[in-house]
């Protein structure tokens, strides 16, 4: 314990403590690129005309290959196109109507279950943070089981409702079970019990009605935490494929991530742009509302 | 009058509360629990026509089903090679952020971007990462591009020319896109795991002559228990979720061992036996129970006198 104190010792100490940190950060740094590069990879071909993709992936995507081009036996991963094309993305847009159509049918699903899975959620979460006793305890455990579940169990109940109450293959055999899925209501409840007592005390000393205290008290309280249980269930449904291949059995009402994984054997340069398109406003909303993401997930870090 | 508002202040079981209750609780009735219930009702019964009560007949069926056997088996087996991978893999991700090195939250941003990215806008990068002609086999080529070779022998690696998606190596690739997706979120969870251990602790600690290993173990991982708990928890509800990775690089057909119990339940779905699909839904659904019972033993057990 004594050698500590020797200034030498503890020079060295330092020296060891400078050459940790650079190689942490050189860790960090190759952990970084390896992260980002399948993002990038795909941006970057998106810019790639179909002939350029045919010549560096026409290995991979053999059906693409119509006999005429250049065709590289292996893969060729680039960064940088030989030449900047937009073709994909006007094709993507303007020619196909099927892609729009089925980014449109992405949205239409996402939204209504977001919004409104946020608004039950508020008051739910109210109700949980304000109530006490073993009954509301026990409903809440429920609710932690229900959100612990996987699609694998909870898909066959939601089919059995959906089927008796006529909705089946209807937008919203999706759309209600995700607006009662019980995520939203666990975040914000703990959200809500951080709250200390005293505020709202206070707030019903001064006259405030129970409304008040709702609306000017814990709302603005909760402000983060409900940004970044947005954008976790916009990224969550956003992505979903098990439920439109078991409650949608039309095709054409299928979200473009289910349609994605079909149209690549075809129009590879295409395939790239759509997806490009595809992940925009996920990551959009990430760089807006990266911090307020970042501490919702961190407030969620126990189940207690 | 003033009775009533001292009654308020000590009692928060208000009116008000208990109505903005009631739409969810309405909703979680009518979607989740009534339907479970009668999942649980047709699980023992030999169709929902007839309604004969047969009991344990359609789990006796389906356990001896080879089907689900065998999407059990590689469920499972997906489940427990992707999860500790991320716990480990995203616990030594945190410890590296804790360091204090330049630009952190650069990084964090950084390895937190694939959880934005849909998996639908991935795969394709995927597929050219691991076809068989793909970019991971040209690596693995180039740095052993003819064999090894030690003197008069020569080495050609197993390693090369892997056909990764029509062969039992489509596991590494699937777990490997698990990980890029899910390892920056649980770091996240991590960090905040770190960040609510006292400093002071540790302090105390190496000053007493505690080692760093001992405080690694006796008070880092002490504090971090519910922090893994909550993380493991969450990967293998993720990793259940893998079917949409596999689905997505893969469609319908896969090779055989990425047949998961999704596939099994869309297959079951398409034939609508309701018998086969609730009996495996409350399977699914008590092993899932199990393990977390387990778990929360477990961390109550290791981190029982640290207090929140």
């Amino acid at each position: 314990m004594k050698k500590r104190l020797r200034p030498s010792v503890f020079g060295v100490n330092k020296a060891i403590a400078r050459v940790n940190i650079i190689l942490m950060t050189v860790i960090a740094a190759i952990s970084a690129v390896i992260f980002l590069m399948p993002t990038v990879l795909t941006i970057a071909n998106s810019f790639m005309a179909q002939t350029e993709i045919n010549a560096n992936y026409g290995a991979v995507f053999s059906a693409a290959v119509d006999g005429r081009s250049f065709v590289s036996k292996q893969v060729n991963l680039k960064f940088i196109p030989d030449m900047v094309s937009f073709d994909q993305y006007i094709t993507a847009l303007l020619k196909s109507p099927d892609y729009l159509l089925k980014f449109w049918n992405a949205m239409i699903l996402t939204i209504p279950i977001v919004v409104f899975q946020i608004f039950v959620a508020l008051g739910a979460s109210y109700g949980f943070a304000r109530l006490t006793g073993k009954l509301k305890e026990m409903i809440f455990f429920l609710y932690i089981i229900l959100m612990l579940m996987p699609y694998q169990v909870t898909l066959v109940p939601n089919y059995l409702v959906s089927d008796k109450l006529g909705i089946l293959n209807t937008r919203l055999a999706i759309i209600l079970p995700g607006i009662f899925s019980p995520f939203a209501v666990y975040l914000l409840t703990k959200a809500m019990r951080r709250i200390p007592k005293a505020y709202f005390e206070a707030a019903m000393l001064d006259g405030a009605t129970e409304f008040n205290i709702f609306t000017q008290i814990v709302m603005p309280m909760v402000n983060s935490t409900l940004f970044s249980v947005a954008i976790l269930l916009f990224i969550d449904y956003w992505n979903m494929v098990e439920q439109p291949l078991i409650l949608l059995k039309d095709e054409a009402m299928h979200p473009l991530s289910v349609f994605l994984s079909k149209i690549n054997t075809g129009d590879t340069g295409i395939a790239f742009a759509v997806a490009v398109i595809y992940m925009m406003p996920s990551l959009l909303l990430f760089l807006y509302g990266e911090d307020s993401l970042v501490e919702g997930i961190a407030s969620s870090a126990t189940l207690k | 009058m003033k009775k009533k508002k001292k009654r308020q202040l000590t009692d928060t079981n208000t009116p008000f509360a208990k109505v903005l209750l009631i739409p969810s609780l309405v909703g979680v009735l009518v979607f989740f629990v009534v339907p479970s219930v009668i999942v649980v009702y047709y699980s023992f019964l030999d169709n929902p026509i007839s309604k004969n009560f047969v009991w344990f007949e359609n789990y006796k069926n389906l356990l001896t089903n080879g089907a689900f056997g065998t999407s059990a088996k590689n469920t499972l087996l997906l489940s427990f090679t992707a999860v500790p991978a991320s716990v480990v893999l995203s616990l030594m991700l945190a410890n590296l952020l804790d360091y204090n090195i330049p630009g952190r939250s650069m990084f964090r941003t950084f390895f937190l971007s694939p959880m934005m990215v849909p998996v639908a806008s991935i795969v394709l990068i995927w597929r050219v990462m691991f076809h068989q002609s793909g970019f991971a086999n040209r690596v693995m080529t180039a740095i052993v591009s003819d064999g090894l070779h030690f003197g008069d022998i020569t080495l050609i690696p197993p390693w090369t020319e892997i056909d990764w998606m029509k062969s039992s190596k489509c596991l590494v690739v699937i777990v490997l896109l698990f990980l890029w997706k899910n390892l920056g979120y649980n770091m996240i969870l991590f960090l905040s795991g770190l960040n609510s251990i006292p400093k002071d602790l540790i302090e105390v600690a190496s000053l007493e002559g505690a080692s760093k290993l001992w405080s690694l173990v006796h008070i880092k991982f002490r504090y971090l228990s519910p922090t893994f708990l909550f993380v493991t928890i969450l990967s293998l509800i993720n990793s259940f979720k893998l079917f949409r990775e596999v689905y997505l690089l893969t469609g319908d057909y896969p090779y055989q061992d990425l047949y998961l119990l999704q596939h099994f339940m869309n297959n079951t779905f398409r034939s609508l036996d309701y018998q086969k699909l609730s009996s495996s839904a409350i399977v699914m659904a008590l092993f899932m129970m199990v393990i977390m019972a387990v778990l929360f033993w477990v961390e109550n057990a290791f981190g029982k006198d640290v207090e929140e």
